[in-house]
């Protein structure tokens, strides 16, 4: 019995939503009285015995350059190998992009009940009972695991990273690494940006900032606050803005510390992807924006004159001027 | 060429989100159903296109629900489908709907089966992954487009922080996201033609759900907000500092 912990990377580096999957896996672990342990597939660059930080015992890693590119198929093989070997009966993911590629794949092939999009830890007292997102972030539904091992896919920025000391053992884990089915003939990756899923503040415009021109009202602020920079749909629709930054029922569903949003109405579709924001902020000229309402803080007035002022005061918090 | 294309029925985005019995269902007491966008817009769409591109294709829908399915499913044939199948169940555990679906993609040998990214209300993201495993097959997920050159496919997918471009052979699963096709509105001919179009009607097959929902909660309330004067933006500055301690 343990708890088995896949922590995702990129270029080498383990991902922010990582540690939170190993801190909530470690946490489980100590709920139900036995150890957690995590994979890692591929090349990595960090000093793996440090994930003891986060109430890791043993890493197991499989270093193939193969595995640099995520194959759910060939992954779902090597971590249902690894949860066998280690008699894991709890699995947990990052409910990220790799996170929901994977972790269907491995329910069927291990028959172990999954709950994607997980808030919050299972309650064991009566069953295994886990609360997740539903309804777009409008509702949670409880659901219970019945079945022997189970997989929990974990929501980005809703478990907090905590740290203690510790050390983790690591140990190669011996894996058939099939050849993927699946070729990658090119990979596309926005550098020096914030990804949006894993930002903790995301600065957003809409509509209401009239056109691309103007968008350095969303950008500068993003820079002084190392912020991703998100948009509404009409906005990627006409072009404005690139189609990954929009959020939403069809778009990305983010759950940042800080969302800031300017000149955005706050449409139902709209909020159904920002909905589980701890801060809202709302910059809109108009006192009747249905955003107001989900909104934590908010300025009706015109974002032409009031973003500057901001970006200033942020300049002057910063020390910058 | 056949493709399979899976369609679910979700409220309408605008919907009320309320439960009854006690928290345990949802209620959908004048509740406007749609097809769950995803499968609409960008999965059926898609798949419309390439029949488009080439007459011998071939559009199935397979749908796991009860009859209060009927409807959209005759919608999504008035868009472009050639024939549904209905498996006369009603579950929202991921397992036991991907099952038959897996069961009747066996059966009609399909190059492609095209799913939605998620359901907009269970938010699973988990059926097109547990079907392709359950077939063995790869699968790619969050496509964004997606085009065919003879018997391989090019999709582009999102990845976290870009895009990925794929190549496979078929068969294979893939889940389809915004930038796969525009949405269409059905035209009278669709819509006259649907209701001639064969909607097959099976019970299901004995699967084990892996999964229950025990209950559903609303989240709280938000206590209201909190509104600075736009005279003085350098206060709400100040509050996300020093109040939310968010920046
Ligand atoms: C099925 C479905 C799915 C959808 N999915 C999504 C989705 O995923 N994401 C999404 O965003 N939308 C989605 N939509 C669209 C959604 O309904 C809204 O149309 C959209 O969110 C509106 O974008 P907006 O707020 O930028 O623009 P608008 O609605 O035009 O609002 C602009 C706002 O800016 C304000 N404004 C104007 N000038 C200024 C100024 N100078 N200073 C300050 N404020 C100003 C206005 O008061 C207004 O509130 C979906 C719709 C449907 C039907
Ligand atoms: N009951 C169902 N019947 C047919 N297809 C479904 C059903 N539920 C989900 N799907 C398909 O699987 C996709 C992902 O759903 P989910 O994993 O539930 O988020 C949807 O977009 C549909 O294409």
């Amino acid at each position: 019995m343990s708890v088995l912990i896949f922590l995702d990377q990129a270029d080498g580096h383990i991902k922010k939503s990582a540690f939170e999957a190993a801190c909530y896996g470690a946490a489980i672990a100590k709920q139900t009285g036995t150890i957690a342990e995590a994979i890692v597939l591929g090349s990595i660059n960090d000093d793996l015995a440090a994930i003891g930080q986060y109430g890791i015992t043993k890493v197991h890693t499989v270093k193939n350059d193969a595995l640099n590119h995520v194959d759910a198929q060939v992954f779902t093989k090597i971590i249902a190998d690894a949860a066998t070997a280690t008699g894991a009966t709890v699995i947990i993911f990052s409910n990220n992009f790799n996170g929901k590629a994977i972790a269907p794949r491995l329910s069927v092939r291990l028959k172990a009940g999954l709950v994607s999009g997980a808030v919050a830890l299972p309650d064991t007292s009566n069953g295994f009972i886990v609360k997740k997102n539903v309804f777009s972030g409008k509702a949670f539904a409880n659901v219970a695991i019945n079945t022997a091992i189970k997989i929990i896919s974990l929501n980005p920025n809703s478990f907090s990273v905590v740290t203690t000391i510790g050390t983790a053992e690591v140990a190669a884990f011996a894996a058939n690494v099939d050849a993927a089915k699946v070729t990658v003939t090119n990979t596309n990756k926005v550098v020096g940006e914030v990804p949006l899923s894993e930002a903790e503040i995301v600065i957003s415009g809409g509509r209401g900032l009239k056109g691309p021109e103007n968008w350095s009202l969303v950008t500068d602020l993003a820079k002084l606050l190392g912020a991703a920079t998100a948009c509404s749909r009409p906005v990627a629709d006409i072009g404005w803005r690139p189609h990954h930054e929009h959020v939403g029922q069809t778009g990305l569903a983010i759950a940042p510390n800080l969302y800031f949003a300017i000149g955005i109405s706050g449409a139902i579709q709209h909020l159904a992807g920002v909905n589980r924001s701890k801060t809202i902020v709302v910059i809109n000229k108009d006192p009747e924006a249905p955003f107001f309402k989900a909104a934590d803080y908010g300025i009706v007035g015109d974002a032409f004159e009031v973003m500057p002022k901001i970006i200033e005061a942020v300049k002057k918090m910063k020390g910058l001027i | 060429m056949k493709i399979l294309v899976c369609i679910s029925k979700t409220p309408d985005t605008t919907a009320k989100i309320a439960f009854a019995d006690n928290n345990t269902k949802f209620a959908a007491d004048g509740v406007q159903w749609i097809i769950n966008p995803y499968d609409e817009w960008y999965a059926l769409v898609r798949a419309i296109e390439l029949k488009e591109a080439d007459a011998a294709t071939v559009i199935h829908l397979v749908t796991v629900g009860l009859a209060d399915c009927d409807p959209i499913i005759r919608k999504a044939l008035a868009l472009g489908g050639d024939e549904a199948i209905r498996i006369n169940a009603d579950s929202h555990d991921s397992y036991y709907i991907a099952s038959q679906i897996a069961n009747v993609a066996k059966e009609g040998n399909y190059e492609l089966v095209f799913t939605g990214k998620e359901t907009i209300d269970y938010n699973g993201s988990s059926i097109g992954g547990m079907v392709a495993e359950l077939l063995d097959l790869p699968y790619v997920s969050l496509a964004t487009k997606f085009t065919l050159t003879g018997t391989s496919a090019e999709i582009i997918r999102e990845i976290e922080g870009g895009e990925e471009t794929d190549t496979v052979q078929l068969s294979v699963v893939v889940s389809c996201q915004k930038g796969m096709a525009e949405q269409r509105i059905p035209n009278m001919k669709g819509i006259m033609g649907a209701r001639s179009k064969p909607l097959k009607v099976v019970e299901p097959s004995a699967v084990d759900a892996f999964t229950a929902i025990a209950s559903f909660d609303l989240p709280p309330a938000k206590a209201g907000v909190k509104l600075v004067s736009p005279d003085n933006p350098e206060e709400l500055v100040r509050l996300l500092h020093e109040e939310a301690k968010v920046i």
